[in-house]
This record gives structure tokens, sequence and C-alpha cells, in this order.
């Protein structure tokens, strides 16, 4: 079904678009707000407080962005302020740009110590669990606006405008949070690699 | 300086920061041409650009929690007394 037909029927009162617009997306919610907030529950305090947000402003959604979007928006808006209240939340990402160690590159910037070959094993290794779930758990150690951002684009599959309408982010901004997150999360795929 | 750049080569430890400019399309022409340079006579920076092309197919199959019952429960209930309101 279409993200119109559902705000229609979300609008009309209707519970089974409701019902269905919670199992597309609460999970994904919860996931996002948990970027921003403290703990599990709390993460779910502020999707369910969206949720009610949102039956209470949806004759105010007027199709501008997609439901989704608007859904997405409104929860991390209230997952950051949370956050901010439990002082919880850390300003923007200010660490160092490099994506990859300085030492592993030569004097004129190149390779001296060059990535191993695993790209095509590990795209093999795929359906193993394992290595999917230490990946779910690094993604937890990542600084708030790339955790957030490599969520969005990567896990939830949004467009790179969908995630900066989401978290009110410029363009080049989105990309900055995208690059140096997926660096980290390859940079920890590559030491999980050559433990074996 | 952008001018100095861009008159010589791309060495790797340039390359790697231009990764996710490239896959997003966001390179310019010029810029994309000689990253695909690069990126054909090396090796390790082209298997680098394959890792994180790899790390994002993996972080497309990490899925969310499924939604637990009692949760999809106390959320139709939400509902119900906000719709009774």
């Amino acid at each position: 079904m279409s993200d119109d037909d559902l705000a229609r029927r979300l609008r009309s009162g209707d519970e089974s678009a409701f019902a269905e617009a919670v199992k597309t997306y609460h999970s994904s919610m919860v996931r996002l707000a948990q970027t921003f907030v403290s703990s599990r529950a709390v993460a779910e305090e502020v999707t369910q407080d969206t949720w009610l947000a949102v039956l209470k402003g949806i004759d105010r959604f007027e199709g501008r962005s997609s439901l989704k979007t608007w859904i997405f928006r409104i929860l991390a808006n209230r997952a950051r302020s949370t956050g901010v209240r439990e002082q919880r939340t850390i300003p923007v990402d200010v660490s160092a740009g490099a994506t990859v160690d300085g030492r592993r590159f030569d004097a004129a910037g190149a390779w001296s110590d060059p990535p191993a070959h695993w790209s095509d094993e590990i795209v093999d290794r795929l359906s193993a669990g394992p290595l999917v779930a230490q990946v779910r758990a690094a993604m937890s150690e990542l600084p708030e606006g790339q955790r957030a951002v490599v969520t969005l684009r990567d896990l939830d599959g949004l467009s790179s405008k969908e995630v900066c309408a989401v978290l009110e982010i410029s363009e080049a901004n989105q990309r900055v949070l995208l690059h140096r997150g997926r660096g980290r999360i390859r940079a920890f795929l590559e030491g999980e690699l050559a433990k074996r | 300086m952008k001018l100095l750049t861009l008159r010589r080569d791309i060495v790797c430890q340039e390359a790697v920061e231009l990764v996710t400019d490239y896959l997003e399309g966001t390179l310019s022409r010029r810029e994309t041409r000689r990253l695909e340079a690069h990126l054909a006579a090396c090796e390790g920076c082209e298997e680098y650009l394959r890792q994180v092309r790899a790390t994002i197919r993996i972080l497309g199959r990490v899925q969310p929690e499924d939604l637990a019952p009692e949760t999809r429960q106390g959320l139709l209930e939400l509902y119900r007394r906000f719709r009774d309101d």
C-alpha cells in the first residue's frame, strides 16, 4: 500500500491502518531512538509518544515528504530532546577526519600496509548470522551522528534526501557522517577477519 | 589549494576518503575520472572500495528486533484510548 493510502486511512480513523503502520515502522523507530537516548526502555517510551504525536498530527500531514520521513522526523526530534534532557547527547562528532589509520600509508600517501583481500569472502559469509550480530553490536559503538545516519541509510534503506529531512542536517554533513560511520564498520570487520 | 591537488594524481590516502562521495555520485566528472584511474591501477584501493561495498551489504542485513506481541497490543490500546477521547 502506498504512503498516501496509509495516511488517508490513518486520518479516517482506521485502526487496521494504525496496526499496519506500527508493524512497518515501530521496530526501526525504536532502533533509531536508541541512538539518542540512554536505554531501550526510554527508546520504547519515546517511540510510543511519537505514535501519539502522529495520531494527533496526521491531519496536518500534507504529503510533501513521505509518511515514513514525516514519522521518523517527529521521532528523531523527540529522541534528541530526550537525550539532551538525560544529558546524554554529545554534540556533533569532532573526531579526526581520517577513516584509515595514517600509519598504513607511506610518506607519499601510498599504502604501506594495504588491505588484505576479504571482500569476496565476506559476501559469501553473509548468510552466516554471527558476523551480522557482531556488526549490530559494533553499530552501537558509533558516535551518535554517524550511528543515526548509517542506521537510516544502510539498515533502513532511506535515501540521502530522506535522511537529511529526518535528522535536519545538510547533504554535506550527511555524507561526512556516512563516510566516517561506514569507515569505522569496515575497519571493525577488517579487525574481526584478521583474528581468524 | 584545490587547484594544486587537481593537477596531480590521487594518492591512496586521498582515494579512501573519496569513496563515499564516489558511491553517492557527488564527485565531479573530473574527480570521478581521476579516482577511477587510480582504482584501475591500485589493487589496494580497489579492494578497499570492494570492502566498503561489502560493509554496506552486511549493514543491510542488520534487522531491527521483531515487534513483540505485547508491544503491538499496547499500541493498539493506546490507539483506542486516543480515538475514544
